[in-house]
């Protein structure tokens, strides 16, 4: 699965726009992230959302991913 | 505490208090008479929440010193309703919308109120020109000029 | 139970009508409790000492005077605050109480608690703290430029490639986009570049922070604060001063508008502090000078924007570089700005970059769709620059590049269904776009974006014996959810609206609700109310199965009462709600729903508005004379709160654009914290706001709602400044478009 990355998320990632990780869940997304980028733990502690096929999800970890679906990360979202 | 008495008729009522020489009407009428509908939104005479009536005079009472109202009436937006019913400005805000948060609410019905007192078929601009000491955030004013312009029908209706 | 979230596009009986609020009566006969309302026995006065410098080492602070003057109960300063967070609140408990140093005018660096407010003033003159005086940096360029004062030493810039070794001020970059830019540009007949600026402005909400805080020994304690997430505030309260969450009930007030400032602790964890020292309850209350140094405003911003297009209007390539100050702390305020910048467009080639920029002022706070309203300001405005130099109508290159169904956002994902080119349509076809415009008046128009969210959300639905329904919201009513709230259990129940009655619950009374932000209110609450009704639905069904001694899948509950269906059950009347209610100890006792659901797919929300300046070219003075906002609303529950949504947020956008500044003096220091020299729109400044509400359904909420309240404040900021710009002349590129500002201009392009 391709999970596209924004912001400053990308350089966590080693600058990589794009990466490839199998996750059913977000849960399992995140888990994966972290392991494969210990970076990422700067921009988990603010948050990160997740947005599959459009619809972004701010605190479903247990949420499925189906497979073929555009994912991206992105920051979590604040709001007045 | 060195304390003043002040005695004052508030919405029809005798009341008596004490209070410091020093402190403000706002304080003396929330703190010791417990009428907490006076609103304290700035305690600089800037957003009229804390709007009431002495001896029929719209003032701020954040402006005015407790002990300044020895003698004197008040009326606060306690005193709007009668037992029966709501005054028609209260009425015609509830109809229109015309409060979000509603912390501004009480000044601006005391504000109305000393307005159609004073003149009964206000214009727009003479509403806006009334109110504008009064700030809302919530609502741009749209909703509150017209439950005014509304309130100002009925209480005409009401006269004939 | 697991609810399906999805649109289902019912008929509806009493959604969408005009009811009167429930608390109506008690907010215009000044019943209602707001923060400051409360009292407890025995309540002591809390006061806050705060920083008179911009930025300062705290040498040392005596309290020695202050804690002997008869009268005074507890003093607090950091040094009675440890981290019980191991770092992860550090920033939140730096901001309540400054540690080693203060970072911005105003920063608090003691408290007081005492019997009454002249003991606690005169404690306050008692204690004495010796400062270091730093040099300070409050504007975001200065900020950026090598060798500025450093407002947090250890910051080094996240988002770069190689990791920075030295401090700077910039705590983060971030791009968003696609395409490639350099191609898009070469493909442009006419690139216009611009820069831009905007102010610092604040919520302006006309309650001040306010709290009555109460700990006793045994470590259980109570909060009566306005807020919009009381959740949130028990959270955050607790973990501050090392409470456990159960112990710690949290009440609502009535709140006095937020807007986004009242999502975070201020003065609330202290309180408590000072409550737990003195072991009495203390009230506190802050100042409106308060309000404005240490509440949580805006950003002030500077950006430079860049967009090609073709003679035909095709939008080539688009590329934003937008700095945003976030007060003496890092969040993602920048990164929030680029990501909306060029939301409403669909764009081949698009590149946004946000800085985050530490200062020496407050730390921002959210403010109405946070960040987007500054960027909206900058790319609006050049697509009028745009539109005047390919000789194009700015409506018609809107809707030319105007995002769809399928587009590519310019944040990463792809859109589903969106309002963007409703709304432009609307506006094009709009009355208000085809009168005469007077002499030195203008006109302009501009589009907004905002993403909305939903949470964690918990409602509970009880039945009480005689019928009527209480609905607990987790949620804060900040401006008519309950009468939206009771309408949709109305609906579901099939009930009248009068016979729901909707409160805000405690803490204790309900599981968490996440804080009432990014227009979620109506949408999340809304949503678990749905399901809370429906699970209270199957058990009136199952109640009434046994009054009529009948298996439960033979009834069907259709407007508001339980029908029997089949031949064999001809002759059986319906039951009502209010029926079954009546006989509920007999058939299992009280009749209740519940519902707790995460709401995501808060659909995105676009707006376009249109508005009419007249500018006095002696004065400088700007009048608004008409304003229209046309904004998709999902569905309108409660069209009179939706339209007060549209309008509020508009009149706030005004102030914004014209009037509104955070000014700060050589010292760092804020000049203006007052409603007096900080002036927000009152009633005669403007005209009546008119309002078009489309209802494109979210397809990922039952009755198709989109958040409603934040959009609004997003396009006014480049309307205004188009319609300015078009009635005096010159182009507008600072924020507020204020009197001096706009002479200047003028004078500036005579020469
Ligand atoms: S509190 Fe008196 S005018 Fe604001
Ligand atoms: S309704 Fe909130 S300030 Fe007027």
């Amino acid at each position: 699965m391709q999970v596209s990355l924004t912001g400053g998320l990308r350089s966590a990632a080693n600058g990589a726009e794009t990466i490839d990780i199998e996750a059913e869940t977000i849960r399992e997304l995140m888990n994966k992230l972290l392991e494969a980028y210990p970076d990422m733990q700067d921009h988990m502690d603010p948050g990160i959302a997740v947005s599959i096929d459009g619809e972004i999800y701010r605190d479903s970890p247990a949420k499925k991913i189906p497979p073929n679906s555009e994912v991206f990360l992105l920051p979590r979202l604040q709001g007045g | 505490m060195t304390g003043v008495l002040v005695d004052t008729t508030v919405n029809g009522d005798a009341v008596q208090f004490a209070c410091p020489t020093d402190e403000t009407l706002l304080d003396s009428l929330r703190d010791r008479v417990g009428l907490t509908g006076v609103k304290e939104g700035c305690g600089t005479g800037d957003c009229g929440a804390c709007s009431i009536t002495l001896d029929g005079q719209l003032v701020c009472s954040c402006l005015v010193l407790g002990v300044e109202a020895n003698g004197s009436e008040i009326g606060t937006v306690e005193g709007l309703a009668d037992s029966e019913s709501l005054h028609p400005l209260q009425e015609q805000f509830i109809n229109h919308a015309a409060l979000q948060c509603g912390i501004c609410t009480p000044g601006f019905l005391v504000a109305a109120k000393a307005l159609l007192d004073k003149n009964k078929d206000p214009s727009e601009e003479q509403i806006r020109y009334a109110l504008a000491g009064n700030l809302c955030r919530c609502t741009g004013y749209d909703k509150i000029v017209r439950a005014v312009q509304a309130a100002a029908k009925d209480l005409r209706k009401k006269k004939k | 139970m697991t609810h399906d979230q999805s649109f289902t596009n019912q008929k509806f009986k009493v959604v969408g009508t005009r009811v009167n609020r429930p608390d109506g009566v008690d907010k215009v006969t000044g019943r209602a409790k707001y923060g400051a309302d409360a009292t407890a026995p025995g309540q002591l006065v809390g006061l806050f000492l705060r920083s008179p410098h911009a930025h300062a080492r705290i040498k040392k602070i005596d309290t020695s005077k202050a804690e002997k003057l008869k009268g005074v109960k507890a003093v607090i300063t950091s040094a009675d605050l440890p981290d019980h967070t191991n770092g992860a609140l550090l920033d939140k408990l730096t901001n309540c109480m400054a540690r080693d140093r203060v970072l911005y005018d105003g920063h608090a660096v003691a408290a007081v608690a005492a019997i009454d407010r002249q003991t606690a003033k005169k404690a306050l003159k008692l204690i004495k703290v010796s400062y270091e005086v730093l040099p300070h940096v409050t504007d975001v360029d200065e900020a950026m430029k090598p060798g500025a004062p450093i407002v947090q030493p250890g910051t080094k810039t996240r988002g770069v490639d190689p990791k920075p070794t030295k401090d700077s001020n910039v705590a983060g970059v971030s791009t968003f986009g696609h395409g490639d830019l350099d191609a898009g540009f070469k493909e442009a007949d006419v690139i216009i570049e611009k820069s831009y600026k905007t102010e610092q402005t604040h919520q302006g909400y006309i309650e001040p922070h306010a709290c009555l805080a109460s700990v006793g020994p045994d470590g259980s304690g109570e909060l009566w604060v306005t807020t919009q997430g009381h959740y949130t505030y028990r959270t955050d309260c607790a973990a501050l001063l090392g409470m456990d969450l159960a112990k710690l009930k949290v009440t609502s007030s009535e709140i006095g508008g937020g807007f986004g400032g009242k999502t975070h602790v201020w003065i609330e964890p202290i309180a408590l502090a000072l409550s737990r020292k003195a072991n009495r309850p203390v009230k506190a209350v802050m100042t409106r000078e308060e309000v404005f140094k240490a509440s949580g405003p805006t950003c002030s911003t500077s950006m430079d924007i860049k967009i090609g297009v073709k003679k035909d209007g095709t939008i080539t390539a688009g590329s934003a570089h937008i700095r945003y100050q976030d007060g003496a702390f890092p969040f993602i305020w920048g990164q929030l700005g680029a990501m909306t910048a060029f939301a409403c467009y669909d764009l081949k080639n698009v590149q946004a970059v946000g800085y985050d920029v530490l200062v020496n002022r407050p730390k921002v706070a959210a403010y109405r769709a946070p960040s987007a309203p500054m960027a909206a300001f900058g790319v609006e405005s050049t697509m009028d620059l745009l539109a005047e130099a390919i000789g194009m109508d700015p409506v018609e290159l809107r809707i030319k590049n105007a995002a769809k169904e399928g587009t590519k956002a310019s944040y990463g994902p792809t859109y589903g269904p969106i309002g963007i080119g409703p709304t432009l349509e609307a506006a094009k076809n709009h009355p208000h776009m085809k009168t005469k415009l007077k002499k030195n008046q203008g006109r302009g128009m501009a589009c907004g974006f905002w993403f909305n969210f939903g949470g964690q959300t918990c409602t509970d639905i009880n039945i009480g014996s005689d019928g009527t329904v209480n609905l607990s919201l987790g949620t804060v009513d900040v401006g008519g959810s309950r009468a939206s709230m009771s309408l949709i259990c109305a609906e579901e129940l099939g009930i009248p609206y009068e016979q729901v009655k909707a409160n805000v619950a405690d803490t204790s009374s309900l599981g968490h609700n996440d804080t009432t932000e990014g227009s979620r209110g109506t949408f999340s609450s809304g949503m678990a109310t749905i399901f809370a009704a429906r699970e209270a639905i199957e058990e009136l069904k199952n109640r009434a199965a046994q009054m009529w001694d009948i298996p439960v899948e033979e009834i069907e509950w259709i407007d508001g009462e339980a029908r029997a269906v089949g031949q064999q059950h001809d002759n059986l009347p319906p039951l009502t709600l209010k029926e079954i209610a009546a006989k509920a100890a007999g058939t299992g006792g009280p009749i209740a729903g519940h519902n707790e659901v995460v709401a995501d797919g808060a659909g995105v929300s676009f707006a376009s508005h249109i508005c009419d300046v007249e500018v006095d070219p002696e004065t400088g003075g700007t009048k608004v004379v008409r304003y229209t906002v046309i904004q998709d609303a999902g569905k309108a529950i409660h069209p009179d709160y939706v339209e007060g949504q549209f309008q509020g947020g508009a009149a706030q956008g005004i102030g914004w654009a014209l009037n509104e500044e955070y000014i700060y003096g050589e010292d760092g220091t804020l000049q203006n914290a007052g409603f007096l020299d900080y002036r927000i729109p009152v009633c005669s400044d403007l005209p009546f706001i008119d309002t078009q509400i489309l209802e494109i359904p979210n397809p990922n909420h039952p009755y198709g709602i989109r958040g409603v309240g934040e959009t609004s404040i997003v396009p006014p900021l480049a309307a205004i400044g188009n319609a300015v710009s078009n009635a005096a002349g010159v182009r507008m590129t600072h924020v507020p478009m204020s009197p001096p500002r706009i002479l200047k201009a003028i004078e500036d392009a005579g020469a």
